[in-house]
């Protein structure tokens, strides 16, 4: 799978609170929460962003709440990953669960400047970097994460499970 | 093996587990509230499991939005309500019988020392200060787990905080907590577990055990926790509805780190807008005015920390330019502070005393703050926007801070007002 598109960069430590404000948190539809993506952490995100998006935040990303809706609401706007630094670890969980391909690459993180133009090699692991004519390499995803991403997420995985048992 | 690896090892039928290693373990326990729950009862409705694994082991917590403060918020506790009466699920609690989750669990002695919790809820964690290894986790986590009665996880690594040295005049565990996170970041512990020890902690009480476990998550960790002994066993006794057991780490357990910390060199501390990581002493914030103050939450709504804050209060009055919100995290402990007289002081001095619920920790409602505004609260959470307007500033202290800045109308300390 290759994830190919424009980069919106964010820095260290974006909470949960900051991708989806807890005030629209009184509904759990996608659609809605899209609306406010990444309101706190830039007011203008939600109209700036386009379907096909990529974001490339620092250290830490989603740390914070548990509230699935923050990478359902990242999904749900049109971007299609997010590679970081690194990822607080409910996020990260939440990202496999529902199906919201992420990458650790701190290389990736500290080169990647808003509005390059990057493209994710999802299986292999690699990102390029069009604009700069770079590449770099994100951290193997486990093999369980893997299975996890091959079942169709988590609730696919659960029913393969029960069937076997 | 690490207290941890020990709980995780006894729950996923292996001998031993060790950092890194990836289980399936059996849940004893797991939870959900007003926000998280309906997506996990539409994730697990898609599962298309005949029945939820245990009626008994599964918690639904109306206590974000709740009382519903609006249609959406309402029509989001109605599905965790239908749900139980479908599933006849033995613990969903009602507006009046409700509290914040993760008092309410402890004071019902529905967690218990030795078990696995997770919970829909980053602040899960809190249950390590009964020796139990508790986490926060998705809704899809727990719409998976109420079908199977099992999550994955992913062994944590443990880090060792040994506290030692006397506690100075108002300073308890939530300043203990502060004060670790202002030094270690808030991705100082991620991934991992923190171990609370040292003769600190062994006199602590489990109010203050409960508010620095809650908080690991603000440091990244997987799970806080504290080895149980006679504290522990004393808030058990007579309380927990299920068996448990003791866990301890062994003297050669395998620790990525090991921190000290002198506590008689920690003052009263506060966590300044926007990280919990950015700590500094009470007594130079003196210049920051205060809008709201709030008490109450998963981290430090519990009787002594209103026991705290009255006593602070009694027989003054709340700044004429600052309003004041005391929320009691269960019924129980509202109860208590009524038949104890802190409801009175607090009516007396001009607080508002509310009925339990999250509602101004996370922004919800009962107690948002304007454009502008600068609340001092004993919750857990300072980030951009967190309890109302995204120009709005959070400050984080204990109990006693907090009632000492309601007087003051800015941060202060108890002494200034003693």
């Amino acid at each position: 799978m290759i994830l190919k598109g424009k980069v919106w960069k964010f820095g260290n430590n974006i909470d949960t609170d900051a991708i989806i404000p807890a005030r629209y948190l009184n509904t759990s539809d996608p659609d809605e929460l899209a609306k406010h993506i990444m309101e706190d952490a830039d007011k203008e995100f939600p109209s700036k962003v386009s379907a096909g998006d990529l974001i490339v935040a620092e250290a830490n990303f989603g740390c914070g709440s548990s509230r699935e809706h923050a990478p359902v609401a990242i999904k749900a706007a049109g971007i299609q990953a997010v590679v970081a630094k690194s990822f607080a670890r409910i996020f990260y969980r939440n990202a496999f669960n529902i199906g919201l391909p992420i990458f650790e690459s701190e290389e990736a993180s500290g080169k990647i400047k808003e509005g390059d133009e990057i493209e994710v090699d999802a299986d292999k692991g690699i990102i390029r970097n069009i604009t700069k004519n770079e590449e770099y390499t994100a951290k193997p995803i486990p093999p369980f994460m893997q299975e996890l991403i091959s079942a169709g997420g988590l609730i696919e995985w659960t029913k393969k499970r029960i069937k076997a048992s | 093996m690490t207290i941890t690896e020990k709980i995780l090892a006894a729950h996923s039928g292996k001998e031993q587990v060790s950092a890194g290693e990836l289980i399936n373990a059996k849940v004893d326990l797991l939870l959900a509230n007003d926000i998280t729950a309906p997506i996990a009862i539409t994730e697990f409705k898609k599962i298309g499991a005949k029945d939820v694994f245990d009626r008994e082991r599964i918690a639904f917590i109306p206590d974000h939005f709740a009382p519903q403060k609006d249609i959406k918020a309402a029509e989001q506790c109605k599905m965790l309500r239908d749900f139980s009466k479908e599933y006849n699920l033995g613990l969903y609690f009602e507006v009046g019988r409700m509290g914040v989750e993760h008092a309410l669990l402890p004071e019902q002695g529905l967690v218990v020392p030795g078990d696995l919790v997770i919970g829909a809820d980053s602040h899960t964690c809190t249950y390590g200060a009964l020796g139990a290894f508790s986490t926060g986790v998705g809704s899809t986590d727990v719409a998976s787990a109420m079908a199977t009665g099992e999550c994955w996880f992913k062994v944590p690594e443990s880090i060792k905080f040994i506290y030692y040295g006397k506690l100075n005049k108002w300073v308890s565990g939530k300043d203990l907590i502060l004060h670790t996170i202002g030094d270690i970041g808030v991705d100082g512990a991620l991934y991992m577990a923190m171990e609370f020890e040292g003769e600190t902690i062994a006199s602590l009480p489990m109010s203050g055990r409960l508010t620095m476990c809650n908080m690991a998550i603000e440091a990244g960790g997987k799970n806080g926790i504290i080895v149980p002994d006679e504290i522990t066993e004393h808030y058990v006794k007579g309380r927990a509805k299920r068996e448990y057991k003791f866990y301890s780490s062994d003297k050669d357990a395998t620790y990525a780190e090991i921190k000290e910390y002198d506590c008689s060199k920690i003052p009263p501390t506060v966590s300044c807008p926007h990280l919990p990581s950015n700590t500094k002493p009470a007594t130079e914030l003196s210049s920051v005015t205060i809008d709201q103050v709030v008490v109450g939450s998963c981290t430090n709504g519990r009787i002594e920390d209103l026991r705290e804050a009255a006593g602070i209060i009694k027989g003054k009055k709340v700044n004429p330019d600052t309003r004041m919100i005391v929320i009691p995290a269960t019924q129980q402990i509202y109860l208590q502070a009524v038949k104890e007289g802190l409801a009175e002081i607090f009516v007396e001095a001009d607080a508002v005393f509310s009925t339990p619920t999250c509602g101004p920790c996370l922004g919800g409602h009962m107690g948002i703050l304007a454009k502008g505004e600068k609340a001092i609260a004993t919750t857990n959470r300072n980030f951009v926007g967190r309890m109302g307007h995204p120009e709005s500033e959070v400050y984080l202290s204990n109990p006693a801070v907090a009632a000492a800045s309601a007087v003051l109308g800015r941060i202060g300390t108890p002494e200034e007002v003693i």
